[in-house]
């Protein structure tokens, strides 16, 4: 199975035993919110179970699939062109549009949400430029297009950085053959190029879909009811952590199901051995070049523009009004630590794992990576008290310290960190390992010495996307900081809580700017293939 | 040697947040030396005689930093005692602290709502507070058992749009069934101080009347937002022209938006439920390692300073008699609110079931 998963890839050899301990701890630390669940779900018999099973819960795990799905088409047609036209063609500002494309990964759920809400509600900004030509109400965001709509614009980049790697990363040789043969564009893109993207595309969609069933900052501003928002509304008012419980259990058994499906995809696409040979020649666009700009230009408009400029008018009207400012320095440096310390931490744990996945053969790595993706359909909150739970009984010096914060870090991001790594390891020529073996080297010095060098570019790319998905985390940070530990994504949910806006205005806006550091940093280095997720 | 010092770096990054916590000075959990090993043991010593309270408390607070946190600096000020604050949603907290158990680093939970701090009596977590603390306030805003007290009260109105007038409004939340109404009104079924306001209801009129109000609501096309602030804000913007909320959102808005904003609030008729008054209050839990602190924490709360802040930072209503509220705002007695007991307010799975029950949480 393993070896149909991704034929030629993987090395005949076995793998260093010295990468086998840290890859099943990391498994085994993805693991703990479902080990919480199940003995929380259990603790008063099956009963909750039996309760939950018969109610109406079905319906909101029906929600929560239609959304994931009109997110993960949407972003499907948003990343796809995007990512070809970066990649393939001769774009003008092309390095430009390359960053600007992935740069909405750094704004919050929540704060996309409530910036939509502000310029596209029935008699939001948008309504009043429009009163004149006598629009006197927007249709109705909130709902299922509102909430399908805030979550595209924030994780549509999640499928645009992986299929950008495949792209770039992959040989042009056979479009440039099927073209030379006198196939048309769209067929040669359709037939030729679109089969090889496809095990990216399912990588990509993948976070994608598990994001939104997790979610809970954009459905609950936009007031789509969810599975996960029926989650947060039990801990709100019942108080009751079993029936919560159960409830996220189910989702779990539904993320279960999604990784089944990515990994057979995956499996029937193969592995496509395409090298890189010399650079692809860009395609010419010709009286596309502007309508191609033009949707590019629409698509920062409404993911990046438009959260960006309602926040500088929260801001400017703040200061108008003289509206008080919170102290941002100290959650600022707190937030660039906690992102550094846990962008180390999850990549250098995840690497082991990767490696095992990527590198060598056997169905039991594949499956142990694909378990580490279990709980990422979780929210934040569950996997935040799960952890609340596992450090007060055995880990109790580290509860409420940075450390235990950084380790649901770990336990929310690995996956975030393994995409990244994969999509880096898969490319590498196959038999890699053995040449290094054939030349006598120990198979722990050819991991140190010709694995790690070449996946450098894959662990900057899965550094960038945990430093900047921890400075965004809300739900556990809030949870499990030390009391007193100020946040940046703390400090715009109190002033927003407290209906502030102005205040959150600021801290939302160096957030944003943080977490665009890594972003910017990696586009700048150049290599397309690096910019990569 | 380069991929070691990537490595290196990486494992590097990995242990800033140790020197970031040792540069945080958090070295507390040093319990204070307990007032009861030196106490006076006659009741008739003089105050001056016991030893002040001293050292650190962890509060957990859901109560938002920008509205409390200059308070707590005030309190760490005049009392020496450090204050370590977790902020969080008060539910939230509330789950927290029911999962640490009898572990947690908690001394004193401050809560946005009376159904909070109902829960936390509920699961027996809270000290019963002394007399004196008690007495403060009136009994109809504190935990009959003694074991949490109010702080500040939020009164329960009706935001509307400037472009109505007075004239216009309803007198009950009961009148918001009008066909007048329909899809003019805003309301919050997922947000605490909603559900309390729908506990009040069943408590006051009886199950079958709060179901026959949502249903009538429902049909009359009420639309539904995440909170009371989204409320506040569509009806400013002229989304709906009512909304069901607490009164003291709106002054935050007129403060960061200047008196532009258009919308105000209305208060309905006394003694009918829309007017319910919930509290923000506070307890002290049984596994405090400083009580004394903890304690003294708590009285700042209801102390005159801290009184008139919350009435002039967060327009709410002053608890502790004697203390009169912003000058824009109706007095509370005179706001007459519906007689309810605030302990009652705890059944909110009962709530919660006739939400679902009804589709107001579809």
């Amino acid at each position: 199975m393993a070896v149909a998963l991704l034929p030629g890839r993987r090395s005949a050899q076995r793998a260093p035993l010295a990468l086998w301990p840290p890859g099943l701890a990391v498994v085994l630390a993805t693991l703990v919110p479902a080990w919480y669940l199940l003995r929380r779900s259990t603790e008063r018999g099956w009963a909750p179970w039996e309760e939950v099973l018969r109610e109406a819960t079905w319906p909101l795990l029906v929600r929560s699939l239609e959304l994931a799905l009109v997110v993960a088409v949407a972003c499907l047609l948003i990343a796809l062109p995007a990512a070809w036209l970066t990649t393939r063609t001769d774009l003008p500002f092309r390095r430009g549009w390359s960053v600007l494309m992935a740069a909405p990964l750094a704004i919050p759920s929540y704060v996309m949400g409530m910036t939509v809400v502000e310029f596209l509600g029935p008699k939001g900004m948008l309504q009043g430029w429009l009163e004149p030509l006598g629009v006197e109400r927007l249709p109705e965001v909130y709902g299922l297009w509102g909430a399908a709509f805030t979550l595209t614009a924030t994780s549509y980049p999640y499928v645009y950085l992986v299929l950008r790697g495949a792209l770039a990363a992959s040989s042009s040789a056979e479009e440039e053959a099927s073209r030379s043969l006198g196939v048309a564009p769209w067929p040669t893109f359709f037939r030729v190029v679109l089969p090889g993207l496809v095990p990216a595309l399912a990588a990509g969609l993948l976070l994608v879909v598990l994001y939104v069933l997790s979610d809970f900052g954009g459905v609950s501003t936009l007031n789509y009811n969810t599975f996960t928002r029926d989650i947060f509304i039990e801990y709100q008012t019942s108080f009751d952590r079993t029936r919560a419980a159960v409830l996220a259990c189910v989702l779990v058994s539904v993320a279960a199901v999604i990784l089944i499906a990515e990994m057979t995809v995956r499996r029937r696409a193969g592995g496509r051995a395409s090298r890189r040979s010399a650079p692809p020649r860009p395609v010419p666009l010709g009286r596309w070049r502007w309508p191609a700009v033009a949707f590019l230009g629409l698509v920062v408009v409404l993911s990046l523009i438009l959260p960006l400029g309602v926040l500088g008018y929260w801001l400017a009207r703040g200061l108008q009004v003289g509206a008080q400012f919170p102290d941002i320095g100290e959650a600022a440096r707190h937030s660039l630590l906690l992102a550094v310390a846990a962008a180390g931490l999850t990549v250098l744990l995840a690497l082991p794992l990767a490696i095992l996945a990527a590198r060598y053969g056997g169905p039991g790595p594949a499956v142990l990576e694909q378990v580490a993706y279990l709980t990422h359909a979780l929210p934040g909150l569950v996997v935040a008290l799960s952890l609340v739970f596992f450090g007060i009984r055995y880990a109790q010096p580290l509860y409420q310290t940075t450390w235990m914060l950084l380790f649901a870090y770990l336990v929310l991001f690995v996956p975030n960190a393994l995409s990244a790594l994969r999509a880096n390891l898969l490319r590498l020529p196959p038999r890699l390992e053995e040449a290094g073996t054939s030349l006598g080297r120990p198979p722990l010095r050819v991991l140190v010495t010709v694995t790690i060098p070449l996946a450098r570019p894959g662990m900057a790319a899965a550094a960038a996307l945990v430093f900047l998905t921890v400075v965004k985390e809300l739900p556990a940070t809030l949870l499990l900081s030390p009391p007193g530990f100020e946040t940046l994504p703390g400090l715009v949910w109190g002033r927003t809580s407290d209906a502030l806006y102005a205040g959150a205005a600021l801290p939302a806006l160096v957030l944003v700017g943080l977490a665009l550091i890594p972003l910017v940093v990696l586009a700048w280095r150049g290599d397309p293939a690096t910019l990569e997720s | 040697m380069n991929i070691l010092r990537t490595l290196f770096l990486l494992a590097l990054a990995a242990l800033v947040p140790v020197a970031a916590a040792a540069c945080g000075g958090d070295d507390d959990d040093e319990p204070a030396p307990a007032a009861t090993d030196t106490a006076p043991a006659t009741a008739g010593a003089s105050p001056t005689a016991t030893p002040r309270p001293s050292g650190s408390i962890t509060v957990y607070s859901g109560r938002g930093e920008a509205l409390v946190k200059p308070l707590f600096e005030q309190f760490t000020k005049e009392t020496g005692i450090t204050v370590n604050v977790k902020y969080g949603d008060s539910a939230q907290l509330a789950t927290l602290l029911a999962e640490e158990g009898a572990a947690s680093p908690a001394d004193v939970f401050f809560a946005q709502d009376a159904g909070a701090l109902g829960a936390m009596t509920k699961a027996g977590r809270f000290a019963a507070l002394p007399e004196a603390t008690l007495a403060k306030v009136p009994a109809a805003y504190r935990a009959k058992d003694g074991t949490w007290v109010g702080v500040s009260g939020r009164a329960r109105v009706i935001v509307y749009n400037t472009s109505l007038t007075e004239a216009e409004l309803p007198a009950s939340v009961k009148q918001l069934t009008d066909p007048k109404w329909k899809g003019q009104v805003g309301w919050a079924p997922t947000n605490g101080s909603f559900q309390a306001f729908v506990t009040a209801l069943r408590k006051l009129e009886g199950e079958a009347a709060a179901e026959k109000w949502l249903r009538e609501m429902l049909a009359n096309d009420v639309k539904v937002y995440k909170d009371n602030r989204a409320i506040v804000s569509a009806v400013a913007a002229g989304e709906v022209k009512l909304g069901l909320v607490n009164h003291y959102y709106l002054w935050g808005f007129i403060k960061d938006q200047g008196e532009g904003f258009a919308a105000r609030n209305h208060y309905t008729a006394p003694g009918d439920p829309g007017t319910l008054v919930n509290v923000a209050g506070v307890g002290l839990l049984k596994t405090s390692k400083n009580r004394p602190a903890a304690q003294a924490f708590i009285d700042y709360l209801l102390s005159d300073a801290a009184q008139e802040y919350f009435v002039k930072q967060t327009y709410e209503y002053p608890l502790v008699s004697g203390k009169s509220a912003d000058p824009r705002l109706p007095a509370l007695e005179t706001l007459k609110p519906p007689a309810i007991d605030l302990s009652d307010l705890d059944d909110l799975q009962g709530t919660l079931a006739l939400l679902r029950k009804v589709g107001a949480l579809q």
